[in-house]
C-alpha cells in the first residue's frame, strides 16, 4: 500500500466502468419508464397516440414544476409539505383578483406573489425561530389552506380573463405540446444548471450532506435555506396558475394530496431524504415515470382511490429501496 | 486510617491492570499502563488530556480491548467484551456526561434495562420504587423521591441517580470520569460525603478529576499516566501538588518543532477586553505577523469558544478586535474569511470536513468563488486548484474523487488545512489540529506550521498537548476557567510552569466584564 503511493499526484478520478454507469438509478428509472410504456401500450391502444401522449404531461408537468425546487429543498435537508395548500390559497386569491375585475397580468403577478410570501413565511420560521421544517410547513399546510377556505368557503371562483385562460389552455409545436409542459422542460434545465453547475449547487450539497461543517466553511446557511423555502412557495404559485388558468376554477381544496406525489415522484428521482445527495436527470425521469404511470390508469379506468394507494406504496418503497439497495447504487457520485 | 490501608497491602486488590497496551491504527494510546484498585480506597488516576485516562476507563468497562497486557479482578484474569459484562462482574462508570433518560424518573433510569418484574412479566412498580427509595436512604439523599423526574434534577443530582444506578448492580468497583467538572462547590461537598460512604463500605473507587482540590480532599492512593505510559502511583499523603505536576508534565526530551526566528512583526490580531457571557471574560493579546501563538488549557478553560468568537461564529458581549489594522466585528464566519482569517475546527468530523463529499469538493469548498471567478463551476480550474494543495500537504488519498469519510484521520485533517489554506489566509487558527491523529500526519501538521509562519502567515495553535504548543509557539497564552491566567515566552517558561498555571495552582488575577 505504502509503496504504491510514492508520489503524492493525484488523479481527478478512477476510471468508471460501464458496469457502475449501468447500476446508476437512472438507468433503474429509464427501464422501469421503459417497462411502463410496454405495459400500458399493450394494455391500451390508446397509450401510444402522440396526442394522447403530448396531453397526459399537462396533468404531471404541474406537479413536476414543484418537485423540481423540492429536489433542492430537500437535498438542503429541509422539506415542505405546504406546497399543495399553497397552489390552493394561491388560486384563490388570484379567482378574487379576477373576481374584483383585475386583469391577466394583475392576476399573474397575485399567483406568483402570494406563493413567494407564503414560502417565504415557511423560510423565515425555520431560520429566524431555528424550527424544524416538517413542523412549520405541517402548520402552514393547514394555515394557508385554511385562509383559503375562509375567504371561499365551499364556492369556487370560475370566471377569469380571456388571457390568463390562455396561459394554461395553450398548445405549442402544431397544437401539440401543451404550455405545461414547455414551463417544465425551460425550468428543468434552469434547476439541472442550478444544482450540477453553479457554485450555489455545490454548496446547496455540503449543506444537506453537513450543516455545520457548511457553516465552518463560511458559507451562509440560513440564507440558503430561506431562499430554498421561498423559491418552493414561489414555484407553488407558479403551478397554481397553470393549474387555475387550465380548469378555470379556483377552489380551496383544490390540489388535494399533491405534496405527497410530489415528495414521492423527489424521493423516487434518487433524492435522498437525509440530504446532500441527489441527481437532477433522476429527479426528471421519476416525474415523467409517475406521470405514465397515472396516466395509464386513466386510461384504463382504474379509479382515482387506487391511484392513490399506488402513489402511496410507491413512495414508501422509494424510501425503503435506496436503503436496501444503499450498498449497490452509488448515490451521486 | 493509614493503618488500614498498611493492612490492605498484602490482600489482593479488587482490580488490578497489568502492562496493559492499547493501540489504534497509528497510535499507541496506552503503553504498559499498570494500576490497583483495592477495597475500600479511592484512586486517583491523573494525567493530562490525551494521557489515556479515558481509554484505560474503557477497556475496564469493556468498550475497548486490550492489545496486550491481562487485568485482574480479585487476582481472576478477565477480559470483558461489554459494558454488561463488566456491570455484571461488579464494575460500573459513571461519565463525565451522564446518559440519562430526562422524561423519566429516577427509578425508571435506575432499573432501565433490568427491571423487576412480577410473575407473569407485569412490571412490579412498587418494588422498584421501594428498593429506589432505599438506595436513596443508603447515600443518605433526601431532596428527591424516587418519583422525580430525571429533568427536573440538576446536574449534581443526575450524578447521584448514577450513583445508585450503579448500586443497585451490586456493584464493587465504581468508576467516576470527572464527576466533579460540572459542580459547584457545595455540591462537589456533598458527592463526596457519599464518595466516602461508599469507601467505608468497601468499595473500590477509581476517581479521575483535573482538579486537585478534589484529588486532596477525596483520594487516598493515585496513579499518574503520562502520554499513556504510567508516569508513578503513591500515597495522597506523601505528596504535594508540584510533585503530581511533575510527574503529569515532566518528559525527558524536550522536542523542538522548529527553528524560531526572533524578529517580531506587526501585530497582525489584536483582541482588546473580549467577553463572553458565560465562556470567557477580560481577553486581550496581540498576535504578530509570523508569529506561532500557542493557547494552552485544560478542557473547558473557553479556548475553543474564544477562538469561536474570533471566527465568527458566536459573539462577544463587550470588547473589540482589529484585523490587519482595521476595526473587526465578524457577524458570521464569512465575514472572518474574507477578512483572512481561517479555522480549523477541533471537531473535525462534524465542522471541519463535509465527509460525505469527495476530496476535491472539500479543499474548493471556501475558495469556490475566488477559483471560478464567477458562478460557474470550473471543474478543470477546481481540480487543479485542489490538487495544488493536495500535494503540497501530501494527501495520501487514490483520486480527488475519493469520499472524505474514507480517508484516515490524519488525512481528513489535511483536507481541512487544504481547504483553509485555499483562502490564503493571514491568519490561520488551528483548534487541536492533531487531535487523535497518527503519529506521521502529526510530524506532518508540526513541519507544515512552520512553513507557514515562514512565508509569513500568522498562526493562533490551540492545543491540549504540551509539548506541541512548547515546541511550536513564539508565545503562550495560559487559560483556566474562561480567563488568561499568563502570557509566556515559550523560551522563559517551562512544563512544569504552565501546567501549573492551567490547573490553578497559581493565583489567577481576577478580572471584571461590564456583561
Amino acid at each position: 500500500m505504502e509503496q504504491v503511493i510514492k508520489s503524492y499526484e493525484i488523479p481527478d478520478s478512477l476510471p468508471q466502468g460501464l458496469l457502475d454507469r449501468l447500476r446508476s438509478r437512472e438507468a433503474l428509472l429509464l427501464l422501469l419508464l421503459g417497462l411502463t410504456v410496454l405495459i400500458n401500450s399493450l394494455l391500451s391502444p390508446y397509450f401510444l397516440d402522440i396526442y394522447n401522449l403530448a396531453d397526459s404531461t399537462q396533468n404531471f408537468s404541474e406537479k413536476g414544476i414543484i418537485v423540481l425546487s423540492m429536489a433542492l429543498v430537500i437535498i438542503g435537508q429541509e422539506i415542505d409539505i405546504s406546497v399543495a395548500s399553497i397552489i390552493a390559497l394561491s388560486g384563490v386569491l388570484m379567482g378574487a383578483a379576477a373576481s374584483f375585475g383585475c386583469g391577466t397580468g394583475t392576476v399573474v403577478l397575485v399567483g406568483l406573489a402570494s406563493g413567494t410570501l407564503a414560502g417565504a413565511l415557511n423560510g423565515l420560521l425555520v431560520t429566524r425561530l431555528d424550527l424544524p421544517s416538517i413542523i412549520v410547513t405541517i402548520g402552514t399546510m393547514s394555515l394557508y389552506r385554511g385562509i383559503a377556505f375562509i375567504i371561499l368557503g365551499d364556492r369556487a371562483y370560475t370566471s377569469f380573463p380571456d388571457g390568463f385562460q390562455a396561459i394554461g389552455q395553450a398548445y405549442f409545436f402544431d397544437d401539440l405540446v401543451p404550455s405545461q409542459f414547455i414551463v417544465f422542460v425551460m425550468l428543468a434545465a434552469g434547476v439541472w444548471y442550478f444544482l450540477h453547475h453553479t457554485v450555489y449547487g455545490r454548496r446547496l450539497f455540503a449543506i444537506g450532506n453537513n450543516p455545520t461543517g457548511a457553516k465552518y466553511s463560511g458559507i451562509r446557511v440560513d440564507n440558503y435555506r430561506l431562499g430554498l423555502l421561498t423559491l418552493n412557495g414561489f414555484m407553488s404559485g407558479l403551478a397554481a396558475i397553470m393549474l387555475v388558468s387550465r380548469i378555470a376554477t379556483a377552489r380551496p381544496n383544490m390540489a388535494p394530496g399533491w405534496e405527497l406525489e410530489i415528495i414521492t415522484m423527489t424521493i423516487l428521482g434518487g433524492v435522498s431524504i437525509f440530504g446532500g445527495m441527489g441527481k437532477m436527470p433522476g429527479v426528471i425521469l421519476a416525474v415523467l415515470l409517475i406521470g405514465m404511470v397515472q396516466f395509464g390508469m386513466q386510461l384504463n379506468n382504474i379509479p382515482g382511490v387506487i391511484m392513490s394507494i399506488f402513489t402511496g406504496a410507491l413512495l414508501v418503497v422509494s424510501l425503503v429501496l435506496p436503503i436496501l439497495l444503499g450498498k449497490f447504487f452509488s448515490g451521486r457520485k | 486510617m493509614s493503618q488500614v490501608l498498611v493492612d490492605q497491602e498484602t490482600t489482593t486488590p479488587l482490580l488490578e491492570v497489568k502492562d496493559i497496551t492499547k493501540e489504534f491504527p497509528g497510535v499507541r494510546a496506552l503503553d504498559g499502563v499498570r494500576l490497583k484498585i483495592r477495597e475500600g480506597e479511592v484512586l486517583a488516576l491523573l494525567g493530562e488530556n490525551g494521557a489515556g485516562k479515558s481509554t484505560l476507563v474503557k477497556i475496564l468497562t469493556g468498550v475497548y480491548q486490550p492489545t496486550s497486557g491481562q487485568v485482574f479482578r480479585n487476582g481472576r484474569p478477565v477480559s470483558y467484551t461489554s459494558a454488561q459484562q463488566a456491570w455484571a462482574d461488579g464494575i460500573a462508570a459513571i461519565h463525565q456526561e451522564t446518559i440519562a433518560f430526562s422524561e423519566l424518573s429516577v427509578t425508571e433510569n435506575i432499573f432501565m434495562g433490568h427491571p423487576i418484574t412480577k410473575k407473569g412479566g407485569l412490571l412490579d412498580w412498587k418494588r422498584m420504587n421501594e428498593e429506589t427509595q432505599a438506595l436513596l436512604d443508603r447515600l443518605g439523599i433526601t431532596d428527591f423521591i424516587p418519583q422525580t423526574l430525571l429533568k427536573d434534577l440538576s446536574v449534581a443530582q443526575k450524578h447521584l441517580v448514577e450513583v445508585a444506578k450503579a448500586l443497585s448492580h451490586d456493584v464493587s468497583i465504581l468508576i467516576m470520569d470527572e464527576p466533579t467538572a460540572a459542580l459547584s462547590q457545595k455540591e462537589v461537598e456533598e458527592l463526596f460525603v457519599i464518595v466516602r460512604k461508599l469507601r467505608d463500605e468497601g468499595k473500590g473507587i477509581l476517581f479521575i478529576s483535573h482538579r486537585f482540590d478534589d484529588i486532596f480532599s477525596i483520594a487516598d492512593t493515585f496513579v499518574v499516566f503520562r502520554d499513556g505510559d504510567f508516569a508513578g502511583e503513591g500515597r495522597i499523603q506523601g505528596v504535594d501538588e508540584d510533585d503530581l505536576v511533575r510527574m503529569m508534565a515532566g518528559r525527558s526530551v524536550e522536542k523542538e518543532y522548529r527553528s524560531r526566528k526572533t524578529e517580531a512583526g506587526e501585530p497582525v490580531l489584536v483582541v482588546d477586553s473580549l467577553c463572553h457571557p458565560t465562556e470567557f471574560k477580560d481577553i486581550s493579546f496581540e498576535l504578530r505577523r509570523g508569529e506561532v501563538l500557542g493557547f494552552y488549557g485544560l478542557v473547558g478553560s473557553g479556548r475553543s469558544e474564544l477562538m469561536h468568537v474570533i471566527f465568527g461564529l458566536n459573539k462577544a458581549c463587550s470588547g473589540s478586535m482589529t484585523l490587519n489594522g482595521a476595526p473587526y466585528q465578524p457577524g458570521k464566519p464569512e465575514d472572518a474569511v474574507s477578512n483572512g482569517l481561517a479555522y480549523v475546527p477541533e471537531d473535525r468530523q462534524d465542522c471541519g470536513a463535509i465527509l460525505p463529499m469527495t476530496v476535491g469538493e472539500n479543499i474548493t469548498l471556501a475558495s469556490l468563488s475566488k477559483i471560478t471567478g464567477g458562478l460557474r463551476l470550473k471543474p478543470e480550474k477546481e481540480n487543479e486548484f485542489a490538487r495544488r494543495y493536495a500535494s503540497l500537504l501530501k494527501l495520501k488519498a487514490h483520486s480527488l474523487d475519493q469520499i472524505v469519510g474514507t480517508l484516515s484521520g490524519g488525512n481528513q485533517q489535511k483536507v481541512v488545512i487544504g481547504k483553509w489554506l485555499g483562502v490564503d489566509p493571514d491568519v490561520i487558527i488551528l483548534d487541536e489540529p492533531t487531535k487523535g491523529i497518527d503519529v506521521g500526519a502529526k510530524a506532518m501538521v508540526h513541519s507544515f506550521v512552520a512553513e507557514l509562519v515562514d512565508s509569513g502567515m500568522s498562526v493562533i495553535l490551540v492545543s491540549s498537548e504540551l509539548p506541541e504548543v512548547l515546541g511550536l509557539a513564539d508565545r503562550i497564552v495560559v487559560m483556566r476557567e474562561g480567563l488568561m491566567c499568563a502570557t509566556l515566552q515559550t523560551g522563559d517558561t517551562n512544563q512544569e510552569e504552565v501546567v501549573a498555571l492551567a490547573t490553578g495552582l497559581k493565583t489567577k488575577q481576577d478580572s471584571s466584564c461590564p456583561c
